[in-house]
C-alpha cells in the first residue's frame, strides 16, 4: 500500500530538484506552524473552560446588602442545611480591598455601607431552594446567587474561541490542501514533457501519480515537521505566561491526550497534502487524452 | 524493491522473444482528427500496416504526419473512424487500457525528448523500468543497446551534455530497447549528418528484419532510396494519397521489406 514511497535512485531523479527548493514545504511550515498554534491554544481554552466549569459548578455566594450583622446566624444556618459540604464568609478587609480597585481611598470609609458575603459550596443532588429557605428564614434580604451565573458569559466566550480555533485549523488545513493542488498542478506543468514520454512508453496514470505524490509527500513532511518544531518552541517559551493564565483560571494545561493530538496533526497534514496531491495529479491526467 | 512502479509490469508489458507475425498491425478505418474546434488535420484516413513491414510517412510540411504518428503510437484519439492496434479496436477504449498497447510501441520523437534529470543510461532504461523490469534484468539489456548506437562510454552523461546526433541515437536506443513489435520514428534523421542518418537506417532495417514493423516519417528522400522494399504512405492536406487502394487492401506479403 505504501509502495510508492520507496523509489530507486533513477525514479527519484525523473522529477529531479533538491528538497527545499520549492516554495510547497515553506508553505507547509507555515501552515502547520499556525495549525499547532492554533490547536494548542484551543485546546487550552476548552481545558480552561473545563476547569472553570467544573469548579464553579456546586459553589454558591450568599449576599447581605444589609452588611455583617448577621453573618453569624447566616453561616450557622448553611451549615446546619443539608446538603452544605463548605461554608467560608469573606472576611471585610478582603471585601473593602476588593472594592478599593474601584473606589480607592474611600473603600476604607467606616460610612461606606459594605455587604456581606459568604461563599458555600453544594453536594451534588442537594435542594438549593431548601438551603434558600432556611437563609430566608435568618435573614429576609439574604440573596443566593450561583457563580455560574456570573461567570457563564466568560465561560460562553471560551467555549466559543475554543471552537473558533477549531474552524481556524480546518481553515488552514483547507489553504495548505489548496497549496497542494497549485504545487501539485505547477509540478505537473513544469514535467509535462516529461510526463509525455513516460506514458509514451507506457506508464500508467497511477505509476506517474506516485511520482509526483512521493515527492509532495516528503515535501509536506518536511515542512509540517519543521513548522511543527518551531510552534513546539514558541509554545514551550509561552509555557510560564499559559502557568500565569493557569494560575487565574484554575489550571489551563494541556493534558498528555492533548499533546499526542498535537503530534498527530503533523502527520494529518501530511497525510491530507499526500491525498490531495494523488487525486489532483490523477484527475489531472485524466484531462488529457 | 523499488515499490513504486510495482505492478506495472503486465502480461503486455515486457515481451521479449514475443511474436511478430501478426499480419495487420495498425488498421486506419475513416479516420478522421481535428484539435479543438479546428479544422480536421486529417481526413477520411484509411490504411493498414502489415506486420513486419517497413514503411516511410512522406508528404510536404503541415500535411498531417506528426499527427498521423500520433494516432499510431496512441498519443491522439481519432475524432472519427476506427482504428484497430494488434488486433484490438483502441479508438474508444478507456485510459487504462492503453499503457499494455504502448508499451507494444516504440517511439522516436521529433525533438528526441530524453528526460534532462536521467543519464543517458536511466533513459533508455525507463520503458523496462515502467515495465517493471528488476535493475538486474535492465543492466545487460541496456548496455548492450548503448554499445549497438555506439555510445557506451557516454552511459553516465545526461542529454543536455551530448550533441545531436547522440541524443537522437540515445532517444531511438530508448525506442527499441523493449523490442517493440511497432516502432514509429518522426523525423529520426532530421538533426545528424548522412553518415549518422544511414547508420540509423541500418539500424531501423536490422529491427525491421528481427520482426518489427517500421513507420518512419520523413522528408529524406536519401533515405528512402536506400531502404528497398519499403512501402511510402503519401499525406497531402491531411488524407492520404492512394490511387492504386494498396495501402487499403495490402497483399499479405506486401509489408516485408
Amino acid at each position: 500500500m505504501l509502495g510508492w514511497l520507496f523509489a530507486s535512485p533513477a525514479q527519484r531523479r525523473l522529477l529531479g530538484g533538491a528538497r527545499l527548493r520549492g516554495p510547497t514545504p515553506w508553505v507547509i511550515a507555515i501552515m502547520s506552524f499556525s495549525i499547532m498554534i492554533i490547536a494548542a491554544a484551543g485546546l487550552a481554552l476548552a481545558n480552561t473552560a473545563a476547569t472553570l466549569g467544573r469548579s464553579i459548578e456546586a459553589r454558591y455566594s450568599l449576599q447581605l446588602p444589609s452588611g455583617a450583622s448577621n453573618v453569624g446566624a447566616l453561616e450557622g444556618a448553611l451549615r446546619e442545611s443539608p446538603g452544605v459540604t463548605a461554608v467560608e464568609a469573606v472576611p471585610e478587609k478582603e471585601m473593602r480591598r476588593t472594592l478599593a480597585r474601584w473606589m480607592g481611598a474611600a473603600a476604607d470609609s467606616a460610612d461606606l455601607p459594605v455587604p456581606a458575603l459568604v461563599n458555600f459550596e453544594l453536594r451534588d443532588g442537594a435542594d438549593l431552594a431548601a438551603v434558600e429557605a432556611r437563609v430566608r428564614a435568618a435573614s429576609p434580604d439574604a440573596r443566593i446567587i450561583a457563580h455560574r451565573e456570573s461567570v457563564g458569559p466568560l465561560l460562553r466566550s471560551l467555549r466559543l474561541l475554543h471552537w473558533l480555533a477549531l474552524g481556524l485549523v480546518l481553515l488552514l488545513s483547507a489553504a495548505a490542501a489548496a497549496a497542494v493542488v497549485l504545487a501539485a498542478r505547477g509540478a505537473l506543468d513544469t514535467h509535462r514533457q516529461t510526463i509525455e514520454v513516460m506514458h509514451g512508453v507506457g506508464a500508467t496514470d497511477l505509476q506517474i501519480a506516485h511520482l509526483f505524490q512521493r515527492k509532495i509527500a516528503i515535501d509536506a513532511l518536511t515542512g509540517s515537521v519543521m513548522g511543527a518544531a518551531a510552534a513546539a518552541l514558541v509554545l514551550l517559551l509561552l509555557a510560564s505566561g499559559a502557568a500565569f493564565v493557569g494560575d487565574l483560571t484554575g489550571g489551563a494545561t494541556l493534558a498528555l491526550a492533548d499533546l499526542f493530538l498535537l503530534a498527530l496533526l503533523p502527520l494529518a497534514l501530511t497525510v491530507l497534502a499526500t491525498w490531495v496531491a494523488r487525486t489532483a495529479v490523477l484527475a489531472a491526467l485524466r484531462q488529457n487524452l | 524493491m523499488h515499490g513504486a512502479w510495482q505492478g506495472g509490469r503486465s502480461a503486455a508489458g515486457r515481451r521479449i522473444g514475443r511474436d511478430h507475425k501478426l499480419a495487420v498491425v495498425a488498421e486506419f478505418d475513416s479516420v478522421g482528427l481535428r484539435y479543438g474546434t479546428g479544422a480536421e488535420v486529417l481526413r477520411d484516413l484509411d490504411f493498414r500496416l502489415t506486420g513486419g513491414g517497413f514503411y516511410f510517412l512522406t508528404g510536404p510540411s503541415g500535411a498531417g504526419k506528426t499527427s498521423l504518428l500520433k494516432l499510431l503510437y496512441l498519443a491522439q484519439r481519432p475524432t472519427r473512424g476506427r482504428i484497430r492496434l494488434f488486433g484490438k479496436e483502441l479508438s474508444d477504449a478507456p485510459r487504462e487500457a492503453l499503457p499494455p498497447f504502448r508499451r507494444r510501441i516504440g517511439v522516436v520523437f521529433q525533438d528526441f525528448r530524453l528526460i534532462r534529470n536521467l543519464s543517458a543510461f536511466d533513459n533508455i532504461a525507463l520503458p523496462l523500468r515502467i515495465a517493471g523490469a528488476s535493475e538486474e534484468e535492465i543492466e545487460g539489456p541496456v548496455r548492450e543497446m548503448l554499445a549497438w548506437v555506439g555510445l557506451a562510454d557516454r552511459a553516465s552523461a545526461p542529454p543536455p551534455t551530448l550533441s545531436g546526433g547522440e541524443q537522437q541515437r540515445v532517444a531511438i536506443a530508448r525506442a527499441v530497447i523493449n523490442r517493440p513489435e511497432l516502432l514509429v520514428a518522426d523525423e529520426p534523421t532530421g538533426n545528424v549528418d548522412a553518415d549518422m542518418a544511414h547508420r540509423l537506417l541500418h539500424l531501423f532495417t536490422a529491427l525491421n528484419r528481427l520482426g518489427t514493423t517500421v513507420v518512419v516519417a520523413t522528408h529524406d528522400v536519401g533515405l528512402i532510396k536506400a531502404t528497398p522494399g519499403a512501402r511510402l504512405i503519401r499525406l497531402e492536406n491531411g488524407s492520404l494519397v492512394d490511387p492504386t487502394g494498396v495501402l487499403k487492401n495490402p497483399p499479405p506479403e506486401a509489408g516485408r521489406s
